[in-house]
């Protein structure tokens, strides 16, 4: 019997916590209090150095803006929702929205969503599986 | 410190160009600027090359080797959709800072079609398509949809720009294309990133543009002043801090900053300018671009392309050259390109699309990135 492997984060800001949940990870500065998106050294706000603390984003946020692509490079399958979410407590991620319509008309901006986590549905050349977040529509 | 002039300037008619390369059209322009005011390489003391696609590849030695290679410095510069204003700014500021009395600025890019951007890729798995869109056509529908956010901006006004535009390129030449496009194709052209369509984007051309700088001294002495259109002001910035950035450039805040250095040096304010070459990269671009370059109030940008205003004939026309979305955008080009569309409506030699009595123009760049210039521009 085979262990299965845990999939590898697509992106550096995404990670695992202790007990295997993913999670996305920011940090925050200790002078300011601005939350960024992944680990940094130094404050791109304030400038201010050796102050950033890790700091673990929220699952849930609002949908502040969005786009609809219908062209994309080959293989990548068009219509889907480009989206920017503010998550709650702090920290602005880029990500689909998926589970929803590709109208204009369906999305609505504030719109609460929630983050998953699943499958990337890609594999590297070596055949290596990834794990993505998503946004999906909060019940 | 000494005014800084253009005396002359040009640009090739863009277009696609395969069997030529980056130094023949970038020598080209650079040969026609000369022309324009009667120098010749053995009259210029440094050449300030903006070049995107090859930066690595000492583009500006390149053209001199077309051009007379006279042993003079080069600068290559790569800023974004800003190299050509940075090539520009360089040789302003060394005739500023009285290195030189004369110099010359070029402007080349040769591109491949289709789309521009797109995330990751470096390792792992590529994050375009999984992880949102990092596409231009996705990023400048959101800088778009931000503004329909705020202000309730609607989709056709966003395609009003297109219209305006493509109409204002019957009237250039030099413009990749020359063709009238009513309201609803472009509304009905594919969609591309919602709200911008095939036809509220910009044309990937190959393209160059140059101008010759001089001093007030030297261009008296060369007896070039009939002609020489003054620098007034100069800025370029990076972007600012802004709580999204990361997640979604922030065209605003950094052209913003450029436009306020902008004015502040040039001591004049929006209402001074005469006519204005701004990015229109995607047609939800030129909408933000009213409200931060000053031309209305933040939330009336909907408002100012609905009433006309901004067309040739209008109170402050933007983009008479047909601008990016018609007349096609060769990143490292556009910015000495839109330098010449301005200083030719300045000199009052604009032909059909003349801003009748322009005194004062503007031009603004921004590369995501992100880098913004801004140039004021003063007929003599």
């Amino acid at each position: 019997m085979t262990t299965a492997v845990a999939p590898r984060p697509a992106v550096s800001y995404l990670k695992y916590a202790k007990d295997g949940a993913p999670y996305l990870a920011g940090s925050q500065c200790g002078k300011c209090g601005e939350t960024f998106v992944g680990d940094r050294e130094v404050c791109a706000k304030c400038g201010t150095r050796n102050k950033m603390e890790p700091k673990r984003l929220s699952d849930t946020g609002k949908l502040y803006n969005f786009t609809i692509v219908h062209r994309n490079f080959p293989g990548v399958p068009v219509p889907f929702v480009s989206a920017i979410v503010d998550l709650d407590g702090g920290g602005t991620v880029k990500g689909n929205l998926i589970e929803i319509e590709p109208d204009p008309k369906k999305i609505a901006f504030d719109m609460p969503v929630k983050v998953v986590y699943r499958d990337a549905g890609r594999k590297d050349k070596e055949g290596n599986s990834y794990l993505a977040y998503f946004f999906v529509p909060a019940k | 410190m000494t005014d800084v002039y253009v005396v002359g300037t040009d640009m090739i008619k863009f277009g696609r160009f395969p069997d030529r390369g980056v130094a023949d059209l970038g020598a080209e322009a650079a040969l026609m600027a000369l022309d324009d005011c009667g120098l010749s390489i053995n009259d210029m003391q440094a050449l300030y090359c903006g070049n995107l696609g090859e930066a690595g590849a000492m583009v500006g030695q390149r053209v001199l080797r077309q051009i007379g290679q006279t042993g003079i410095p080069v600068v290559n510069t790569a800023n974004a959709c800003a190299t050509g204003a940075t090539a520009f700014r360089e040789g302003w500021m060394a005739i500023k800072a009285g290195i030189y009395d004369v110099v010359l600025c070029v402007g080349v890019e040769q591109m491949g079609r289709g789309l521009l951007g797109g995330g990751g890729g470096a390792a792992g798995i590529p994050t375009e398509g999984l992880l949102g869109s990092g596409t231009m056509p996705s990023v400048f529908a959101q800088v778009g949809l931000e503004h329909t956010r705020k202000f309730g901006t609607t989709f056709e006004q966003f395609a009003k720009v297109s219209v305006k535009n493509h109409h204002h390129s019957t009237l250039n030449a030099k413009a990749m294309y020359q063709k009238e496009t009513p309201l609803d194709e472009v509304m009905n052209a594919e969609m591309i990133s919602y709200p911008n369509t095939k036809l509220m984007c910009s044309v990937n051309v190959d393209g160059s543009a140059a101008a010759v700088l001089c001093s007030e001294k030297k261009a008296k002495e060369l007896g070039l002043m009939k002609r020489a259109v003054k620098v007034r002001a100069s800025a370029l910035t990076s972007d600012p801090y802004s709580s999204r950035n990361l997640a979604m450039p922030d065209f605003n805040a950094v052209t913003r900053l450029a436009a306020k250095n902008a004015y502040d040096m040039a001591g004049l304010g929006p209402d001074d300018v005469d006519l204005i070459e701004l990015h229109d990269c995607f047609a939800t671009a030129e909408i933000v671009h009213y409200e931060n370059l000053g031309l209305c109030k933040d939330g009336e940008a909907g408002k100012l392309i609905d009433s006309g205003d901004t067309a040739l004939g209008g109170r402050i026309p933007v983009n008479v050259s047909g601008g990016l979305l018609s007349k096609g955008h060769p990143l490292g080009a556009t910015g000495i390109a839109n330098i010449y569309e301005v200083t030719t409506h300045l000199r009052g030699e604009a032909g059909g699309r003349q801003v009748e009595g322009a005194r004062i123009g503007l031009t603004h760049v921004v590369g995501m990135g992100s880098a913004c210039a801004v140039h004021i521009l003063e007929k003599v």
